[in-house]
C-alpha cells in the first residue's frame, strides 16, 4: 500500500469514526436514571427571587417543566395541582417554566391557581442543555440525594398517572411513616 | 479641475446619504415593524427565525412585539425587551457591542490579513524573479562537445 492509498484509507476511517461518534452522542442524549440531576440557580416566579432544585436536597422532588403556550401543560395542570395538595408532606412539586414570556407564565399560574414553587429558565439553557428535555411538558422524579429516579416526557393524563410516576417517593414516605410509628 | 471637484462632491453626497441610512435611529426613521423584527429575532422554541415559525410560542412572541410597537417602542427597545425575556439567543444577529463585536470584526480582520498576505507574496515573488538580461551567460561548448554534436547531427542527416 503506497502512501497516497494510506492517506485515503485514514481519511475514510476518520470520517466514519466521526459519523458513528455523532450517532452515539445523539442516541445518548437523555439524563440517565441514578445519575445526579444537574443543578442551576434560576429566577423564581413571581420574579424577585432565586432558587434551585438543590434547595430541596433531603426531600423527594417532582420537577415539572412547562410553558404557558403549551396546551398539554394546561391539560395536566389541574391534576398536578391536586396531586401536590394531597402529597405535599411527602414530595415537593416544583414547576420549571421555560422559553416563556414572564407575563404569560404569571397569567398561567393565576389561571390554574398554582401555588407550589416555580423556577424560570427563560432561555431554555438549563432545560435543554442540562436536563436535556426534548419538549414540554416533561417531569423528573428526584430522590433526596439529588439523583434521577424517573423521567416522564409528555403530559400526565390524570392524577393516577402522576401517583404511579411518583410511587417511589410516596412509598418511601409511607415506609418511613411505618418505621416511625412501629 | 472643476469636473473632478463636481464628481467628488456627488460621490461624497451619495456616500454620506448611504451612511446616514445605516446609522442609529434618526428623527425620520419609521417606527419598528413586525415584519422587519421577524427577520432579526429567533423563535426560542423552534430555533428558526421568528418569521418562519407559526408555533404557539412564536405567536405569543408576536403578540408581545405588537404590544411594544403599539407602545411606541423602537427596534432596539423591543430587542432589549426580548433579550430580557428570553436571553441573548433570541437575537438572530450578534449585537454590535461588547464581545459580540468580534463576530463582525473577525471576518474584516481576516480579509485584511489575507490581503496583506497576498501583497507580501506578490512582492517576494517579484523580488525573486531575475530581471531580464541579468541571467548568467551560457558557456560556449567545448571543442569535444562541438565535435560530438556534429556527429550526432550527421546521424540524423538523411
Amino acid at each position: 500500500m503506497n502512501w497516497r492509498t494510506s492517506i485515503v484509507v485514514v481519511g475514510v476511517v476518520a470520517l466514519l469514526g466521526f459519523l458513528v461518534w455523532g450517532l452515539v452522542k445523539k442516541g445518548d442524549s437523555g439524563l440517565a436514571v441514578g445519575e445526579p440531576v444537574p443543578v442551576a440557580t434560576l429566577p423564581t416566579l413571581p420574579e424577585g427571587g432565586e432558587g434551585s432544585i438543590e434547595d430541596y436536597r433531603g426531600k423527594w422532588v417532582l420537577l415539572n417543566v412547562w410553558a404557558s403556550w403549551c396546551e398539554p401543560c394546561k391539560a395536566e395542570s389541574p391534576a398536578l395541582d391536586r396531586f401536590e395538595e394531597k402529597n405535599r408532606d411527602r414530595i415537593s412539586v416544583v414547576g420549571l417554566d421555560t422559553k416563556d414570556l414572564s407575563e404569560d407564565a404569571l397569567a398561567f399560574l393565576r389561571e390554574f391557581r398554582i401555588e407550589y414553587p416555580q423556577l424560570r429558565d427563560a432561555s431554555g439553557d438549563y432545560t435543554d442543555g442540562e436536563l436535556k428535555t426534548t419538549g414540554v411538558p416533561e417531569s423528573f422524579l428526584i430522590d433526596p440525594e439529588g439523583n434521577l429516579v424517573a423521567h416522564f416526557p409528555g403530559p400526565f393524563k390524570d392524577e393516577a398517572a402522576i401517583e404511579a410516576f411518583a410511587a417511589p417517593a410516596l412509598e418511601a414516605a409511607t415506609g418511613t411513616g411505618k418505621e416511625a410509628s412501629s | 479641475m472643476r469636473r473632478v471637484g463636481l464628481a467628488l462632491l456627488v460621490v461624497l453626497t451619495l456616500f454620506g446619504s448611504g451612511l446616514a441610512g445605516t446609522g442609529p435611529a434618526s428623527a425620520a426613521e419609521p417606527q419598528a415593524s413586525l415584519p422587519q423584527l421577524e427577520d432579526e429575532v429567533m423563535c426560542p422554541v423552534c430555533g428558526t427565525l421568528l418569521g418562519l415559525s407559526h408555533s404557539p410560542a412564536a405567536e405569543r412572541q408576536r403578540v408581545f412585539i405588537r404590544k411594544l410597537i403599539a407602545e411606541g417602542k423602537d427596534d432596539e427597545e423591543i430587542k432589549d425587551a426580548l433579550v430580557a425575556e428570553y436571553g441573548g439567543q433570541v437575537l438572530a444577529l450578534p449585537e454590535n457591542r461588547g464581545i459580540d463585536v468580534w463576530a463582525y470584526a473577525v471576518p474584516v480582520i481576516g480579509l485584511v490579513l489575507g490581503l496583506i498576505g497576498v501583497l507580501a507574496a506578490i512582492i517576494v515573488w517579484r523580488r525573486r524573479r531575475p530581471e531580464r538580461g541579468s541571467e548568467e551567460p551560457v558557456a560556449a561548448p567545448s571543442a569535444a562537445e562541438e565535435d560530438r554534436l556534429d556527429k550526432d547531427m550527421a546521424r540524423f542527416d538523411l
